[in-house]
């Protein structure tokens, strides 16, 4: 996994509720392997007119001064929905590393995590502020600090954030879990052998 | 361990947990890890570093994203992607000795269809599957819950998962439901009360006579719906009901008596602490329609669709504009009469053998709107096969239904069974999102009597007017 550690970068605003992973990749885009490049499926559909492959130039994502945008910040709930890995690859593929919503879908948050995209939760307020100001500045920057855990907005503040302090040290060490857990064998063996006597009681 | 009361969902994730670290963070065991066709990405990563599955037996796979409805041929699914991902399912369990219910096998179905259905969800269980509506089996008085493909490499090569405890919330709902009303309206009427984030980050514990009283299939669409509450896996304590359904399915444990002493155990304790606590009353409930692009978007069929100005805030309204202009509706426009394109029954929510039962009710004798496209997607081949020695299928087809072969079909339409731009689709299925039936296909979501209800009448209608007809 790529470690994320701090990371100053253009924001693009999404301010709105529920937005899905159906949204973020449509189910039509999920048959491919990972190793295909998954930028093009990323709002497939909302970045285009509706039944044609036009740009739909009032979608954040198509309007220039946000083009190098690497931190995404979004409506409450964001990521909501099926637990499709593609979004998060689809957001990863497109440049993204990093999304803020006063809440996220908790499967994405867990797929986000474990890929190096860092999903930042911040009050409702504090998020409407920070769309307020890149609307009113696009291309304005954002800086995301996971080691101090605090987002500095375009205006100077800054807001502090926690994050599960062992997806915190995997993802600034871009370790992955699997290779850890397998460490444990030793705790799973002995785990499974009381586990099962329980079982057949 | 203290005698503090415990919910159920602490009894079994203290009974699972192989370790906690310092931070909170707990080493889960899984029991049961279902898989499916959309999650070759997991065995791929397996190989990649030359590992394998840590614990086949307690592996069971089946295809049914991508497999065709109108045929039961490998060599008949036309998108050759679609095709070699039922292949590749079919490979990958053969080379590491997993129980593969693939397509023509008697139990082929939706994996949370099967997953009850051959007793392979049992209570007291830990249950994963690389899919969101996983939290279907918590019916049965499992923890059950959906990952990504990561996890699910990982727990193919661990037989664990790394998760830190989720709050507990329970959802009482006392009172009898109306006649006409079923579990799609309870779990469509707690999403609309509580919002489609209401319960994120918590494991929900339904509880209370209205949901005592239902039906484990009930009981299954309910929890199959906790995720759309944003909720990490939705429960119901085992009972009578649960164990009389378990009885004698195939995959139901050996030492019956034992088992059934140990879920007993299962139950929350009374007394026992929830983080959040909301409630409903069950004598309330109507028949429901969602109108919006999220689950919580949902009114009684009464209802009229809401404008814009009625929304809380900029960003609400800036949504609602945007679902109303997506769906093709009007604020004011009322539920009752908003004429259909599509009636598609089927989907892990509402496909099992109840509600084709209360979708032939409504179908008996009654003729498919002219102009209406009728689909009867049944959730698998035990329920396909009951459904016609029951004769529902002769219903079905007498009304102007098609009646086809069990996969998730219309529900995501990966499998090409979609619905054109612009097409009103009365759903049964659990998400009405934009896009998801197909790009531009505007989705509501309904229970199976009142799908049947919309497309006998061509538009949405009070399912009840019409029972009230055939009594
Ligand atoms: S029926 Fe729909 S929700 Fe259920 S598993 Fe299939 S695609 Fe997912």
């Amino acid at each position: 996994m790529e470690a994320f550690t701090r990371l100053d970068s253009v924001a693009v605003p999404l301010p709105r509720p529920n937005i899905d992973t159906d949204q973020i990749i449509p189910g039509r885009f999920l048959s491919r392997p990972r190793e295909v490049d998954h930028s093009a499926f990323l709002f497939h559909d909302a970045r285009r007119l509706p039944g044609t492959e036009e740009p739909n130039p009032d979608f954040p994502l198509n309007q220039e001064a946000y083009r190098p945008a690497r931190i995404i910040v979004a409506g409450r709930n964001f990521a909501c929905g099926s637990s499709r890995e593609s979004a998060v690859w689809a957001l990863f593929d497109a440049g993204f590393r990093c999304a803020i919503a006063p809440s996220f879908g908790d499967i994405f948050r867990n797929n986000g995590m474990k890929n190096g995209l860092l999903p930042v939760v911040l009050p409702a307020e504090a998020v409407a502020a920070l769309i307020a100001q890149i609307e009113a500045a696009p291309g304005a920057r954002v800086t995301v600090d996971l080691v101090a855990l605090t987002v500095t907005f375009p205006d100077g503040t800054v807001h502090g954030f926690e994050v599960d302090p062992f997806a915190r040290h995997c993802l600034l060490e871009g370790l992955d879990e699997i290779g850890l857990t397998l460490s444990l064998e030793d705790q799973i063996a002995a785990f499974e052998r009381r586990f099962g006597r329980e079982n057949s009681r | 361990m203290s005698d503090a009361p415990r919910t159920m969902f602490e009894k079994i994730w203290d009974r699972h947990r192989v370790l906690e670290r310092e931070d909170g963070q707990t080493l889960l065991y899984v029991d049961r890890h279902l898989m499916h066709d959309g999650g070759a990405v997991a065995f791929d990563v397996l190989r990649k570093r030359g590992l394998k599955p840590r614990a086949p037996e307690r592996i069971f796979a089946v295809p049914d994203h991508y497999v065709p409805t109108d045929s039961r041929k490998l060599e008949e699914i036309r998108d050759p992607r679609h095709r070699e991902l039922v292949e590749k399912l079919a490979r990958n369990t053969a080379e590491h000795g997993i129980r593969n219910f693939g397509l023509g096998d008697p139990n082929q179905g939706i994996v949370h269809v099967i997953g009850p259905e051959t007793g392979l969800s049992q209570p007291g269980m830990v249950m994963v599957c690389g899919d969101s509506h996983t939290s279907t089996h918590g019916a049965l008085g499992a923890l059950a819950f959906g990952i990504g493909s990561t996890e699910v490499a990982h727990v193919l090569a661990t037989q664990t998962l790394w998760q830190r405890k989720p709050k507990a919330m329970r959802i009482t709902v006392e009172g009898q439901l109306g006649p006409g009303v079923s579990a799609k309206d309870v779990i469509l009427a707690i999403i609309a009360k509580i919002g489609a984030a209401g319960a994120t980050g918590h494991v929900i514990e339904y509880a209370g006579s209205a949901i005592t009283s239902l039906s484990m299939e009930g009981r299954l669409t309910l929890c199959n719906m906790s995720i759309e509450a944003g909720g990490r896996a939705g429960m119901v304590a085992p009972d009578e009901t649960t164990f009389a359904y378990l009885a004698g399915r195939p995959y139901a444990p050996e030492d019956w008596e034992a088992a059934v002493e140990r879920w007993r155990a299962l139950p929350s304790d009374p007394g026992a602490l929830f983080d959040a606590e909301v409630t409903l009353d069950g004598d309330a409930i109507e028949p429901m329609v969602t109108w919006g692009n999220s689950p919580e978007d949902a009114l009684p069929i009464g209802g009229v669709v809401p404008g814009p100005d009625l929304a809380a805030d900029a960003e609400r309204r800036e949504m609602m504009a945007r679902m109303l202009d997506y769906m093709g509706l009007a604020p004011g426009t009322r539920l009752d009469g908003l004429p259909v394109d599509r009636v598609f029954i089927g989907s892990c929510t509402n496909s099992r053998i109840e509600d084709l039962r209360a979708a032939a009710a409504i179908a008996r004798g009654r003729k498919v709107a002219e102009g209406v496209e009728a689909w009867v997607v049944p959730g698998s081949e035990p329920v396909k096969r009951q459904a016609e020695a029951e004769g529902l299928h002769e219903v079905f087809r007498a009304a102007g239904f098609a009646w086809r072969e069990p996969g998730c079909s219309m529900c995501l339409g990966v499998n090409g069974d979609i619905a054109p731009p612009g097409t009103r689709v009365a759903s049964t299925s659990n998400r009405n999102f934009m896009g998801r039936q197909g790009p531009g296909a505007r989705t509501h979501l309904v229970s199976p009597a009142m799908a049947a209800a919309a497309a006998v009448s061509g538009h949405f209608t009070d399912v009840r007017r019409l029972m009230a007809e055939s009594a």
